[in-house]
């Protein structure tokens, strides 16, 4: 009676050996879908493109830190894997928004940061946590709303107008309150109103999450909300709320690479994080950037900034 | 309605085509949530079966420390798992974060309490003859154990089950110690996530019908197993 297995432990052992199997076979298949440095280089290898093959890096996984936008619109969904065919290397892409990006960054926990926050960049170059702060694209921010426009922005021309409009009428508004860098201009952009900071007002809703989640939660609350337009053109189709406001030169929204400082961070994967800055800036990538979703909305949803003086329009 | 329709219809056809790695990404998500609930089995049934039969001081603290676990959000343990296993903190030098191993470690944590809640409470459900009994068969500790875990064997399934049932749904400790990594530690949740964020919303519920497919395959398998455990 003791040795006769019972059939729960029978299905718990067959459960525990397919676990331990699938282990084996996670280790195995994780690197065999051309994702690792060794897959890319045999698939190198056999093309017969003239393009070098790089030397496999030493340290091939990189973790990049960026902002919601550049994943939500699908533009590293393009940029990565011309990356890690070119290189070998490997990108773990972390999208949380400028702040966290930033704040892996301080923590060494990121190798690369691809951010659009100016001021609080400014500041982590400052403080000595990142260095080789370089341009690679922009595009623009917009103010869209309701079709039916309660606050009567339409025709106005300046953002500190639609700002105060918007504040003065009570107009349901959703903010990012996430401290990305569309959160961040967006606080900014308040400062023009008699209403310093609109947080706690009734009106005035933050949902703490990415922008396409945020885009989505404007359109349920005919609200009116800040947003960049890659996204925004991203979810054509997708979100019916119209732009009411653009073209101001205070909605500029400019990307910049950042590699963590290596004498302060020095676990990072320095090599991998050049590595990946000098992909953004070179002309291959910039093209890819500059053409990215002309086809699909029309329009680019950026555009290519590298080699470009800096952008001044704040 | 009409999402609804599209969504069944966008999950017939990734199914059918495998568009957007589904296969890769639905058996990720096998291979990930079978070894987390593995784990937790492997540490929550004897925690578990001790908690219930064992007379040692602080385990009612244990079980209620189990008990309260069963209510543990999944996006604190991932949390608590990213919090050591980031670069900078303390584990960082075993280069695990955003990694499978990382979600293993965290859907573990989050299925362990569950087993163990469930197995103790089942094993405490036995009659307490049944203890009287096999004691006086005269059989040693091991066998003790060994019998009193068959006969609370359902129990015990619905234990593991309910582990799996945790971390297979989970989404935020996938998250945040994944980093929903395509081609690496993206899973149906996190990948109807991302959907989600971008607005795809005929995609994000197909997959998760996709995901519920494959819970019903797997309780399916353990149903059978239950049925026949009952038949003995």
């Amino acid at each position: 009676m003791l040795l006769r297995t019972s059939m729960a432990a029978r299905a718990l052992t067959s459960l525990g050996m397919f676990a331990a199997v699938s282990l084996l076979a996670a280790c195995g298949g994780d690197t065999a879908p051309g994702a690792g440095p060794a897959a890319t280089t045999t698939a190198a290898a056999t093309t017969p493109t003239p393009t070098p093959t790089a030397p496999k890096p030493a340290r091939p996984e990189v973790i990049l830190a960026t902002t919601t936008s550049t994943q939500d619109s699908g533009l590293l969904d393009v940029l990565v894997p011309a990356f890690q065919k070119a290189t070998g290397y490997q990108v773990k892409v972390i999208a949380v928004g400028s702040g966290a990006a930033m704040q892996m960054g301080e923590r060494g926990d990121a190798d690369v940061l691809l951010v659009h926050s100016p001021a609080a960049e400014e500041k982590f170059v400052a403080d000595g946590f990142g260095v080789e702060r370089t341009l690679v694209m922009h595009n623009d921010f917009v103010v869209i709303g309701p079709a039916a426009d309660p606050a009567g922005l339409k025709g106005s021309k300046t953002v500190a107008e639609v700002m105060k409009k918007i504040a003065d009428k009570k107009a349901t508004f959703v903010s990012r309150g996430d401290n990305s860098g569309t959160d961040v201009l967006e606080k900014n952009l308040w400062k023009g109103t008699n209403l310093t900071a609109p947080k706690g007002q009734s009106w005035y809703l933050e949902t703490g999450q990415g922008m396409g989640a945020t885009l989505t939660v404007a359109r349920e609350k005919q609200a009116y909300t800040v947003t960049d337009r890659a996204t925004f053109l991203a979810f054509t189709g997708k979100s019916d709320l119209p732009i009411l406001l653009e073209g101001d030169p205070a909605l500029l929204n400019v990307y910049h690479v950042i590699v963590p400082n290596p004498a302060r961070l020095p676990k990072t994967n320095t090599e991998g994080g050049r590595a990946f800055k000098a992909f953004l800036v070179s002309a291959d990538a910039q093209r890819m950037i500059g053409d990215f979703g002309k086809g699909k909305y029309g329009s680019p949803l950026f555009f290519a900034d590298a080699g470009k003086p800096e952008p001044v329009a704040r | 309605m009409d999402l609804l329709l599209d969504a069944l219809r966008e999950a017939v056809r990734l199914l059918r085509t495998g568009d957007g790695d589904v296969y890769s990404i639905t058996l990720r998500t096998a291979l990930i949530t079978s070894v987390s609930t593995f784990v937790a089995a492997l540490v929550g049934l004897p925690l578990g079966l001790g908690i219930a039969l064992g007379r040692f001081p602080g385990q009612r603290a244990l079980l209620a420390m189990a008990n309260a676990g069963t209510g543990l959000p999944p996006v604190v343990a991932g949390l608590l798992v990213a919090v050591l296993l980031w670069r900078s903190g303390p584990l960082g030098a075993l280069g695990l974060i955003y990694t499978p191993w990382a979600m293993v470690i965290a859907q573990a944590l989050i299925a362990t309490p569950l087993v163990v809640s469930f197995a103790a409470a089942g094993v405490m459900a036995l009659p307490p003859a049944l203890h009287l009994q096999i004691r006086a068969m005269g059989a040693g500790s091991a066998q003790y154990l060994w019998l009193v875990a068959r006969e609370a064997r359902l129990a015990l399934l619905v234990a593991v089950m309910a582990g799996f049932g945790g971390v297979v749904s989970e989404v935020g400790a996938a998250m945040m110690v994944g980093g929903n990594l395509a081609g690496e530690t993206r899973v149906l949740t996190t990948a109807a996530v991302l959907e989600v964020n971008r607005g795809n919303f005929g995609t994000a519920l197909a997959l998760g019908l996709i995901l519920l497919l494959f819970v019903i395959g797997v309780s399916a398998v353990l149903t059978t197993a239950q049925a026949r455990v009952r038949r003995r």
